[in-house]
């Protein structure tokens, strides 16, 4: 017999990965160009409250779905304008984007606090979608979640069969050789870092629509930060991308629900176990010198001056 | 036409003072731009933000008690951003600092001894140290990226506070509420302006400025730490040890970062409660860059920081506006300076579109 709580687990499992896989994989494009962008966590809370504010006065989700890739995508033009036609370092203006993203985030949300969102529509298809575990898992989520797996397989199509795709990895792994056969490095890299500002916005609306549907302060709670981390974890593949998303997923739900078990450890000791994963994670996967520098685009994070 | 630009041979030294002033202007521009967005009048909001909280002569004491934790750990940070050690954990590291420093004056609670607050100093900034120790062992022994292991250990920093207050250290008489004891008078920092919240730890702030300006300067620990900056291949070749620098960056800036910790709670707060820092480990990251990480610059910085600080408290309580806006003068701030940055190394020309072969620009 199946457990009657193993369906909403896993539904919510589903539904706390969603977040992370848009943003892993927006920010897996972004890296492969060979740009660095740390302004996940500000372009998704910047979506998440955009989303938020548009569903909750128009009450349309499309739009509100919209609008959040908007904002994030907005944030990332900051960047991309910053970093490649300014120049600027991308480490400091990656956090100034977190930074600028929070502030402006909470001064937008201040207005919506306390008002909540009816959710998003989840696929019904009559009898298939009442199979067990299968059927919601399968045919009985939103909109958003079909998407966020469509972009895992759109990015992998994309990066490995596609001639942009190729052009967008030599642009990243080495941007004076791409420059040199005539590519548009700049031109390349502001599309991906544009691509990877609308994919972390469509992760925060998903928090603000249907994770929590309602809007606190600081939301995104680091899984911008980890959502980085996960793109490290994934070496840099889409594919791998979405598993280390579900396995945070579950490793939140996991502590959520154990203390709904009614297991005698403090609340907070078991929050902390996403983040103390990360790091373990992310050891993991670095200690190995030559198989990191192996997988990492080369020309991540380096300023590309045409004429040098 | 179109704007080009032009590496410069030489960086302009005048450009590197020059950026941050261009970019206070255009925040304040910006400012008076957002005021008017959010329905109020741009003038009066822009003096009630940065004016009328210091023009009095506690305004300014209140800014110094604000800008100690900021200079203190923008102190630090600065040193490792120059040597590409990119610690911004520096939250994390104030809250363990906080925890140890006043975990110490909840264990000796009765204690009469001057040796308290010393004590409790040196506990904050072993405890700061201890937290940036995992990153920093992570980076040199395992390679682990050491901007996403000091991030996490900010969220779990934060938990560890809020487990404690929440248990073990939370006050028996305190009606249930999530925070400790009062410290006692011998674990609270002694106030040098009468009536004012002004404690010694700006003194302290100031002594770390004056000591970092001395050791970048002439200490070996300092040019190392610019070498490896400025040309990390010839770092390499002189056979300075990668591994040492990235452990002193880190001990410098979790040590300081956890005595602002320290200094806070046995400062103006006098206990530790939820919240102990409201973000300054993040604004000090604006601090060093705005100070030029030049430990001199990051004090006139950190007081300007402060005061983003003090004009948001005011604008809320004078202006009903959400005290949120100093995070995005904060976040503005940081944009604008690092986009006038780009006047330090290349020449804004209006050049017909052909294009034209450039001269080698500074090498980066």
């Amino acid at each position: 017999m199946i457990p009657d709580w193993l369906t909403p687990a896993i539904m919510t499992i589903v539904t706390a990965s969603t977040p992370l896989v848009f943003a892993a994989v927006g920010e897996i494009m972004v890296e492969k160009s060979g740009v660095l962008n740390l302004g996940v966590e500000g372009m998704m809370i910047m979506g998440a409250v955009a989303a938020f504010a548009i569903g909750v006065t128009t009450g349309s989700a499309t739009l509100a779905i919209l609008f959040g890739a908007l904002a994030g995508l907005l944030l990332a033009l900051i960047f991309g304008l910053l970093t490649l036609n300014l120049r600027a370092n991308q480490v400091a203006t990656g956090l100034a984007l977190t930074l600028f993203g929070l502030g402006l985030s909470a001064l937008i949300g201040h207005a919506f606090v306390g008002e909540t969102f009816p959710g998003l529509p989840k696929l019904d298809i009559p009898i298939i979608s009442e199979f067990p575990i299968i059927g919601p898992l399968v045919f009985g989520q939103d909109f958003l979640v079909y998407m966020s797996v469509a972009s895992v397989i759109f990015a992998g199509w994309f990066l490995n069969r596609t001639r942009w795709g190729l052009v967008l990895r030599a642009v990243g792994e080495n941007h004076d050789a791409a420059h040199a056969i005539g590519h548009p490095v700049n031109f390349v890299r502001m599309m991906a870092v544009l691509f990877g500002g609308s994919m972390a916005g469509l992760g925060g609306a998903y928090l603000s629509l249907a994770y929590t549907p309602l809007w606190v302060e600081n939301m995104t709670a680091g899984r911008g930060w980890i959502a980085l981390a996960l793109v490290v974890f994934a070496s840099w593949r889409p594919g791998r991308a979405i598993f280390g998303a579900y396995l945070f997923g579950g490793i939140t739900i996991l502590q959520l629900h154990v203390q709904g078990f009614g297991v005698a450890i403090a609340p907070q000791l078991m929050s902390m176990l996403p983040y103390l994963a990360t790091i373990v994670v992310l050891v993991l996967i670095s200690h190995d010198v030559n198989r990191f520098k192996l997988s990492a685009p080369a020309s991540l994070g380096k300023t590309f001056h045409p004429s040098q | 036409m179109a704007i080009r630009l032009e590496p410069r041979s030489e960086v302009a030294q005048g450009m590197i003072y020059g950026s941050p002033l261009v970019a206070v202007a255009a925040t304040l521009v910006s400012g008076l731009v957002l005021f008017a967005i959010l329905g109020v009048s741009p003038l009066d909001a822009l003096f009630t933000f940065f004016i009328s909280p210091v023009s009095s002569l506690d305004g300014w004491t209140e800014l110094f008690v604000k800008a100690t934790p900021l200079v203190l750990i923008a102190v630090g940070l600065s040193f490792g951003f120059q040597a590409n050690v990119w610690n911004i954990g520096a939250e994390g590291q104030l809250t363990i600092g906080a925890l140890a420093g006043g975990g110490l004056a909840l264990l000796f609670f009765e204690a009469e001894s001057v040796l308290l607050l010393p004590a409790m100093m040196i506990a904050g900034i072993l405890g700061g140290m201890a937290w940036a120790a995992i990153p920093a062992l992570l980076k040199t022994r395992y390679n682990t990226n050491e901007i996403l292991t000091s991030l996490m250990l900010v969220y779990v920093g934060l938990l560890v506070l809020s487990w404690l207050i929440h248990g073990p250290w939370k006050s028996p008489d305190g009606m249930n509420f999530p925070e400790s004891r009062l410290f006692h008078d011998q674990a609270t920092l002694p106030v040098f302006v009468s009536e004012t919240r002004l404690h010694i730890g700006w003194l302290i702030a100031l002594a770390v400025v004056l000591t970092g300006w001395i050791v970048m300067a002439r200490h070996i620990i300092g040019f190392q730490v610019k070498v490896i900056g400025m040309a990390p291949m010839a770092a390499r070749f002189a056979g300075f040890n990668e591994n040492k620098i990235i452990w002193t960056a880190l001990m410098i800036s979790g040590g300081l970062a956890g005595l602002a910790g320290m200094i806070e709670v046995s400062g103006p707060i006098g206990k530790i409660q939820p919240m102990i820092s409201p973000g300054y480990g993040f604004t000090a990251i604006i601090v060093a860059f705005l100070g030029r990480l030049h430990p001199v610059g990051v004090l006139f910085a950190g007081m300007l920081m402060a005061l983003t600080y003090l004009g948001g408290d005011a604008a809320q309580i004078e202006l009903n506006l959400p005290n949120a806006v100093t995070g995005v003068f904060q976040g503005m701030l940081l944009f604008y300076l690092l986009a006038s940055d780009v006047l330090v190394k290349y020449r804004i020309r209006l050049a017909p579109s052909a294009p034209i072969i450039s001269k080698t620009g500074p090498s980066k």
